[in-house]
Parts: structure tokens; C-alpha cells; sequence
């Protein structure tokens, strides 16, 4: 293997060979010294709790916390917009020294009546897992003063990774779970869980559940309110997208309140038919089925011509993939699949082991399977596979980039809608745009090529 | 005093004016005293360090704390540069928290100089580890008695950089010195100048390369990302960018014939310039940033009393060029209203030129707080604004929306995370300074010197002919 692999780090990738045996080691602590795509505890919470748009999210601690995810993602919200500034205790050395309770107290008062919010969440950060300050019982004195559910999330962010903070924002949401009144809501009716309204999905899948007669009670999170959360116990189903991120809620809410879940994917325009039958078909009505596949069929002619158009430009093009979630890597291999397009690499930051068995078995020979990766081994694979369009979030994008390979941000910056059917059209169109584009001709790398 | 029209008393109040705020030192409004920050307009210590580490050759920044601080900013960085920004981190977990990180401080560094194989390593600390307590230049100097035997270990500096107090400027310059503190040597004297500009983009940093060189200076800038941080389309991926402050030139610094340094609100205690001039007698020049006329003309008058040669005719053209654009586009711009936000030294920096083409500065305001601003833009623009603008250190959006709601302004100036601001208000920004993450092209601003200066007038005027253009009912073709 290469020399750019740190030897630590073998045994956290492997390439797919028919008939060998699979192994790859995941969810490690990221190593001293690796530049690691990886984040926080205290990043897992926010990327889940955000588009929580009328709740506040104030971040307890220093400056930079906050100040990093201030308005990054493109989570959409169709009423208040609480959730797109970025309120930070902005701890001072003396906060440091003394303590800061009294002015997380001071700060919540103030940012309760200035905004009014349906609820409050608070998030630990680094030092104050350090200092000590006992964030549950400040959260209670000012509940109690204001009458809103405050919450302590607990992300400090070195006591795990990102999977632990998803962890922690499940269990902050938790506490609203339960508490609204569920009395209207109709028995064909589900929560979204897992899907945070980049660019407006969550619209367009609220619109197909509707379209085939099912109710949605709560968007978790996306374009989510607290009051539906309050009484998101109230459906019949919660329909899991994604990976880590609110699995763990949905766990709670089984054991609690016996409420089955589904994992889902909205991306890709296979998963998404697949999704709106397996609700339909938990439901077992006939009539919802026959919506379902009548939306699929309408949605399916829509766009099937511009998609084939694209699969004709785009066929024998090699994409790589690296992102968040592993479960998300299943979709787009089968998306590009359907593109015509092969999958030479595929990694992600936070996959299971499971994950990543099931990932080497969509996969061709040869494919390499990553986890937890870095710059250096991203370049090295590119290069190695002649990859024509990269998958991932802004922080890999610098590296196809320099090299003069196409991109695709996947990540949750993005400003495109990528789910459902549409979706799907839009990330053939955006792949199509990076890998069609004349400027790869004249990068040194082709250049080099062609000598 | 807004009376535009009345040009005579409009000069004698200005004259007044000019008198009085040079007395009192203009007008000051205290913050409102809000207890949390809301949108904050500034960064965090080690990020500043981070980017001022990137400016040296062969060169890893590394944060000894956990590895979320890392990922974000180096997101946060990428997303203005567009460039690979490799931030190695400790990755320091709970047990580290508990017991003391220097174990995996260690670590990091084995793995970063195996596999990396750098020049130099620059060690910021974070809020994490300054609250443990962990002492880092202790540890750093275990290590290289640890590793003696290893054949060459790269330049190892640390800097204390915990974001509870100060921003990333701060912690930009603080790592400027503690560079200059622990890799300067003694020696022979050397025919050279050091120049420490602060954090200016690649672009200006090429540029005032070309400026030292035109006067026939040999000049070395620390820190130095015109390449490292703006590099070409690459066959192979670098394991480290190219390019920096060589090492070899850092060392010499302490020998150099004088210091420039660009700041007028940097601390004495932060300044790089002020440490090579107590410690090892090197003169030093603290200027302003050069932006604008007046702020380049100074410039430049240092660099002819050091070089002793008079400006180069290729500048003397540049300002003639500018003085001819601003009286084809004074009238575009007098009287606009702006409010310029940013890193400090920015900000005093464009309140200089704006005063200079007329433009009135309503409220300069940064999340900085180093207690010079209201000073700085006093003497920029006392002698030339017809009203006293709003200075406000250590502010945030929040308060500077609602400021800016009241002040009326017609554009604003700053990065981009005020864009908020301008589109509330219906206003046109003008994006200048760190981050500027809905536009490409962030690492070639090019605003300082005549140059600079000229792209900023041009930029400016336009964007006011344009709104003016897109308002009116008619659209005119021509001015
Ligand atoms: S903990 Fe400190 S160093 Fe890390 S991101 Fe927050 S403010 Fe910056
Ligand atoms: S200080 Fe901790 S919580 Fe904040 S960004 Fe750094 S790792 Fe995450």
C-alpha cells in the first residue's frame, strides 16, 4: 500500500477483492497528529439540534464554537429563523477562573425575553466540561423563571466524537417528546426523523408522504418547531433517515412509547421509491399503496428523460465518495450506479463496521473502503483511480480541487436540493456540470497524462 | 452638518470639527452591555495563529487540543481560500482532559514530522488545554530532548493562544512574535528589512513584495501565504504548500537594517516589531495598514528614507492615475454614507481611504478590543470627515444591526458574514477582509497601496452607479 497511509492507519481501510476476506477497524479516536476530516461531540449536537428554527441555541463557552457554526448550513425554515443566529456565552478569562453559571444564567434571561422562543437548548463546549459548571441546574432555575423547556445538551467536545453528540441532542429532544397534546392527530401519520431541510427537502417529502395520505406530525429536525417535538409521540411511525444522527431518539421513543421506526433514504430515486412503499406498506392499506406507486410512476416520467439524457454524457465517468455517514454512501453508489458511473472509493467519518461490510458488497472489485480518512489518503486515492467527480463536504473540496478533479458537495453547506426525485435530477445535473466542464483538460494532472 | 448643500459653512464646521475631535478625541458610544454575544464579528485566537503559521515554509500548524477546534476552523478557512488547509490537532479525548494532554501532544508531533516531514511546526494552545493547564513550551522542549538522537527535528514554536481572551488577530500577531522569539539568531548584520503586515491576503502580500523590490529593498515578510494559501492548479497533491517566510530569512530577522510593521491597534505587547527592536536593536516602523492615499504615502516615505532612493515613477504613475479617478468619480461617492466592520486594523484602514474619496464613515465597528480603534480612526479621518463617526470595540452583529438600522447607511464594508446587514437594509456590500465565504476570489483582494487603492475606488463608485442604475425608474446607459 502506499506510503502515504500512516501505518496506525491500515487497518482503518481496505480494498474490495472478490472472495477476500473483509476487515476494517472504525470508530476509533482520531489520531494525534492525522489531519482528521473529523469533528466534535459538540458539532454532532448542533448539525442535529439547528434546524430547530424557533428554539434557541445558545452555545456555552469561548467564542469559537459558536462563531464557526454561525448560519452554515443550509437548513430552511418556513416560519422564524431563531436557529440562524448564533448566540454564544463568549466566556472571558475571568468566566474561565470564577466560573460561568452566573453569566450563562444572565445570558439565557436576556436571550429568552429578547427572542421569546419556544424553548431553549444550551449547549456544552470543551472548557466547560472543564470548569465544572453544572449547566442542568441553571437550565432548571431558568425554565422555571420563563415557563420554556430548557435543555442542557451535554457536547462537551472532546468526550467522544461526533456520534456521541448526535447522542446527546436525541436525548435533549427527548425530554420535549411527550410532553404535547395528541389528541388531532390521525392515525396514518408519521414523524420525519433524520432529514434537516437542506434547501427545502423536507418540503418535498412532506408533499409525497401527503400526496399518498399519509400525515406528518413532526420534522426531526428539519424546518422542525418545538411544538410538534412536544408532541411528536402522537404518530404511528417514525421514519428514520440517515444513519447516526436520530436513530438514538428513535430508540427512545420505541422503548417509551412503542413507536416502531423504519430506516429510510431519500436520496437517490430508488431509495426514495422504496421509502414510500415500505411506509405505505406499514400501514397495509391498499389505497395508500396505489397512491405510492402512482406518485412514483407521475414523479418517475418526470424526470426520466433529462435523466437518461445525463447517464448518456456521464456512463464509464469514476466517482469517489467520502462523506458523514456511511449510510449516506449507499445511496449515492446507487445513484451513480443509476447514472452509469462507477464507485472507485468510498469512505466515510463516522460508518460502522456493518456499514462498511454492506458498502463492500455494492461495490465492484477493487473499490477502496475507507474509514475516518485524511487529505493526504483522499489525493492519493483520486490520483490513483483517475476520479472524475469527488463526493464530499467543503473541507474535501480543496483537495480534488488543487488537483484539478470535479466536486460535488454533499454535505450540509449545501444549497442544492439532492433528495427525492427531483433531487435526484439536480445532483445529475451538478455532477454533470463538474465532470462536462473543459477546465479538467488543462489541468497539469491531464496534462501530464497525455504526455 | 449633513448639509451638503451649503459648502462654505460646510468647510468651517469641518475645520471646527477637525479641531475638536483632534482635542477630544471624537465621539465614543459604549456598547450596549449585553451579556452574550449574538453573531459574533470576530474569530477565535488559535485561528489566527493557524493562518500565521501557514506563512512559513514547510510549515504544519498544529493545536494542541481537541480535534473539533481544528476541523471547524479549518473549514472556515478553506471556504475563504479555497485551498487545501492541512491544521493537525492533538485530538486530545477525555482521559487526556483529565490527566494532562502532553502525552498526545507528543504523539502528534512524532506522527505530523513522520509523515509530513516538516520544516517547521507551529503549536497553538486552545481554550482545552489552557484550562487543564497543560505547559506546552515545557512539553515542547521534553520532546526535543526526548528525540535529540533523531537526525533533524523540525522548528519547533509554541504560543499560548486561549480564546477567552482576545480574538484571532491577537492571536495572529502573538504568533508572529513568538516565531520571531524563538527561531531569530544572532549574527552578522544583513542588508535587509523585515516586514510584518499583519493578515493581508495573498494577493496584497505579492504585492507588497513587488513594492519593497522596486525600490531596490531586500525585504523579508512574515508571515508569507501569497503562495501557501493562493498556490496553482498542482499534478501531485503537496503534502505542505509551497512557499512561506524561508526559515533561514526568519532567523536573520533579528540582524535586519529596520522593521515595518502594519498595525495601528496592535498591542506593544503583541508586536513582532516591537520585541526585534527592544531585543535585538532593530529599528522599527509601525505604520498603518496601507490602504488609501495618505495611509501609502506613508508608507512609501519610510521606504525612500530606507532605501534612500525617491518612489519608483511606476508608483508616482499609479497615484497620479488614482487622483485622476477620483475626480472623475468624487461626485459618485460624497456624502455616502458606509458602515466598515472587521479586524480592527482593517477597519482603521478603510476609514482612512473612505474619508479620503468623501465618503462618510457612520459607525466603524469590530469584535475586537484593543482599546486603540477610536484613536486609530480619529487620526485617519479627523481632518477630512464632516462628521465624527461611531467607533465600537468589541461588538457584535447584534449590536451593530441595530446601530446600523438607526445610522441609515448607504453601503457597508466589511466581510462577509454582514451580508445580513446589507440585504435587511436593501444596501449594496462592499466585501473586503476575512472571511469572504459567498464569493470566490477571497485570498486575491488586492487593496493596499495606489494599486489597492484604485481597485477599491473603482469597486466602489460602480457599486454606487449600479444601485443607482438598478433604482431608477429609467436606467439610464450612461452616467
Ligand atoms: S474551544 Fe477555543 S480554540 Fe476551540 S474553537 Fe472554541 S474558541 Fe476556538
Ligand atoms: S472547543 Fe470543544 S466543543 Fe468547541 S469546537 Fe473545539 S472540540 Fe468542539
Amino acid at each position: 500500500m502506499s506510503t502515504a497511509i500512516l501505518q496506525e492507519r491500515q487497518d482503518q481501510m481496505c480494498r474490495t477483492e472478490s472472495g477476500s476476506k473483509f476487515s476494517i477497524v472504525c470508530d476509533k479516536e482520531s489520531l494525534a497528529g492525522a489531519i482528521s476530516q473529523r469533528a466534535c461531540v459538540f458539532c454532532g449536537s448542533r448539525v442535529v439540534l439547528y434546524p430547530i428554527a424557533d428554539a434557541l441555541h445558545l452555545v456555552h463557552g469561548p467564542i469559537g464554537c459558536a462563531v464557526y457554526t454561525w448560519d452554515i448550513r443550509g437548513a430552511l425554515s418556513s416560519g422564524p429563523e431563531l436557529h440562524r443566529l448564533s448566540f454564544s456565552t463568549d466566556l472571558q478569562e475571568r468566566d474561565v477562573i470564577f466560573g460561568g453559571e452566573k453569566k450563562l444564567y444572565a445570558a439565557l434571561m436576556e436571550l429568552i425575553e429578547r427572542h421569546q422562543p419556544k424553548a431553549a437548548f444550551v449547549y456544552s463546549t470543551c472548557i466547560v466540561g472543564i470548569i465544572g459548571d453544572d449547566l442542568k441546574a441553571v437550565c432548571k432555575r431558568v425554565a422555571l423563571k420563563k415557563g420554556i423547556p430548557v435543555l442542557p445538551v451535554q457536547s462537551e467536545g472532546f468526550k467522544g466524537n461526533k456520534r456521541d453528540g448526535y447522542r446527546a441532542a436525541c436525548e435533549a429532544m427527548f425530554n420535549l417528546v411527550g410532553t404535547g397534546d395528541t389528541s388531532a392527530i390521525p392515525a396514518k401519520s408519521i414523524n420525519i426523523l433524520g432529514d434537516f431541510n437542506l434547501a427545502g427537502e423536507i418540503w418535498m417529502i412532506r408533499e409525497l408522504y401527503n400526496r399518498i395520505g399519509i400525515n406528518v406530525v413532526a420534522n426531526i429536525t428539519g424546518d422542525g418547531r418545538v411544538a410538534d417535538i412536544c408532541r411528536a409521540h402522537g404518530a404511528s411511525l417514525n421514519v428514520v433517515q440517515c444513519s447516526g444522527a436520530t436513530m438514538h431518539l428513535a430508540r427512545m421513543m420505541e422503548n417509551e412509547y412503542g413507536i416502531p421506526n423504519l430506516r429510510v433514504s431519500y436520496f437517490g430515486v430508488e431509495d426514495m421509491a422504496e421509502s414510500l412503499y415500505s411506509v405505505a406498506e406499514f400501514f397495509k392499506d391498499k389505497e395508500v399503496m396505489a397512491r405510492a406507486r402512482q406518485v412514483v410512476k407521475d414523479e418517475l416520467e418526470k424526470i426520466y428523460p433529462q435523466l437518461m439524457a445525463y447517464k448518456k454524457a456521464l456512463n464509464g465517468k469514476k466517482a469517489a465518495i467520502y462523506v458523514g455517514g456511511a449510510f449516506k454512501a449507499f445511496s449515492l453508489v446507487k445513484a451513480f450506479r443509476l447514472l452509469g458511473m462507477e464507485v472507485v472509493m468510498v469512505g466515510s467519518q463516522t460508518g460502522t463496521e456493518e456499514e462498511y461490510k454492506e458498502l463492500q458488497e455494492i461495490t465492484a472489485p477493487g473499490t477502496i473502503i475507507v474509514d475516518d480518512s485524511n487529505p493526504l489518503e483522499l489525493s492519493s486515492f483520486l490520483k490513483e483511480k483517475e476520479v472524475d467527480i469527488f463526493v464530499g463536504g467543503v473541507k474535501e473540496r480543496p483537495i480534488a480541487y488543487k488537483l484539478g478533479v470535479g466536486f460535488c458537495d454533499h454535505n450540509h453547506e449545501r444549497k442544492e436540493a439532492l433528495a427525492g426525485f427531483s433531487g435526484m435530477l439536480n445532483f445529475a445535473k451538478e455532477v454533470y456540470s463538474s465532470v462536462m466542464s473543459p477546465v479538467w483538460k488543462f489541468m497539469p494532472r491531464m496534462e501530464a497524462q497525455n504526455d | 452638518m449633513t448639509d451638503n448643500h451649503a459648502p462654505v459653512r460646510g468647510i468651517n464646521e469641518f475645520k471646527n470639527t477637525a479641531q475638536s475631535v483632534g482635542r477630544a478625541g471624537g465621539k465614543r458610544r459604549q456598547a450596549p452591555n449585553y451579556i452574550s454575544t449574538t453573531n459574533a464579528c470576530k474569530l477565535c485566537k488559535p485561528m489566527g495563529a493557524a493562518l500565521a503559521f501557514r506563512g512559513i515554509e514547510g510549515s504544519m500548524p498544529f493545536l494542541h487540543g481537541s480535534q473539533g477546534c481544528a476541523t471547524y476552523m479549518r473549514r472556515y478557512i478553506i471556504s475563504h481560500f479555497n485551498e487545501p488547509m492541512d491544521i493537525a490537532s492533538s485530538s486530545l479525548g477525555e482521559k487526556h482532559a483529565v490527566f494532562g494532554g502532553g502525552p498526545n501532544l507528543k504523539l502528534g508531533l512524532t506522527n505530523i514530522i513522520k509523515k509530513f516531514h516538516p520544516r517547521f511546526i507551529g503549536i497553538a494552545s486552545t481554550c482545552l488545554t489552557e484550562t487543564i493547564g497543560d505547559d506546552v513550551p515545557m512539553l515542547i522542549n521534553e520532546f526535543i530532548r526526548e528525540n535529540e538522537s533523531a537526525s533533524e527535528l523540525p522548528a519547533l514554536v509554541s504560543v499560548s493562544t486561549p480564546s477567552y481572551s482576545g480574538t484571532h488577530m491577537e492571536g495572529f500577531h502573538a504568533a508572529v512574535k513568538a516565531v520571531l522569539k524563538t527561531l531569530v539568531e544572532p549574527g552578522q548584520g544583513e542588508d535587509m528589512i523585515n516586514l510584518l503586515p499583519g493578515f493581508l491576503s495573498p494577493a496584497e502580500i505579492r504585492h507588497l513584495q513587488e513594492i519593497v523590490e522596486d525600490f531596490g529593498l531586500r525585504g523579508v515578510v512574515l508571515p508569507d501565504i501569497s503562495e501557501t494559501l493562493d498556490g496553482p492548479a498542482l499534478a501531485e497533491h503537496e503534502l505542505i504548500p509551497r512557499g512561506g517566510t524561508k526559515i533561514s530569512a526568519i532567523r536573520a530577522m533579528g540582524r535586519a537594517r529596520a522593521t515595518l510593521e502594519f498595525g495601528r491597534t496592535m498591542a506593544d505587547s503583541d508586536s513582532g516589531g516591537s520585541w526585534l527592536a527592544r531585543h535585538k536593536g532593530v529599528e522599527n516602523y509601525r505604520l498603518g495598514t496601507p490602504i488609501g492615499l495618505r495611509e501609502t504615502d506613508r508608507f512609501l516615505a519610510v521606504l525612500e528614507q530606507l532605501s534612500g532612493i525617491t518612489t519608483p515613477e511606476k508608483y508616482l504613475s499609479e497615484r497620479g492615475r488614482l487622483l485622476d479617478s477620483f475626480t472623475d468619480g468624487h461626485k459618485y461617492v460624497f456624502g455616502k454614507r458606509a458602515v466598515v466592520y472587521g479586524e480592527e486594523d482593517l477597519v482603521a484602514g478603510m476609514t482612512s481611504f473612505l474619508a479620503e474619496i468623501g465618503v462618510q464613515p457612520v459607525l466603524c465597528a469590530s469584535g475586537g478590543k484593543s482599546g486603540k480603534l477610536q484613536e486609530a480612526v480619529s487620526e485617519v479621518s479627523h481632518d477630512l470627515s464632516l462628521e465624527t463617526p461611531v467607533v465600537q470595540e468589541g461588538t457584535d452583529f447584534y449590536d451593530i444591526a441595530e446601530q446600523t438600522e438607526a445610522l441609515k447607511p448607504d453601503f457597508i464594508i466589511g466581510h462577509s458574514k454582514g451580508y445580513h446587514l446589507a440585504r435587511k437594509l436593501a444596501i449594496p456590500m462592499i466585501r473586503v477582509g476575512f472571511p469572504i465565504h459567498d464569493r470566490i476570489g477571497g485570498q486575491r483582494l488586492m487593496h493596499i497601496g495606489y494599486r489597492g487603492a484604485q481597485n477599491l475606488f473603482d469597486l466602489i463608485a460602480n457599486t454606487l452607479l449600479d444601485k443607482k442604475q438598478s433604482d431608477s425608474e429609467i436606467g439610464y446607459s450612461y452616467m
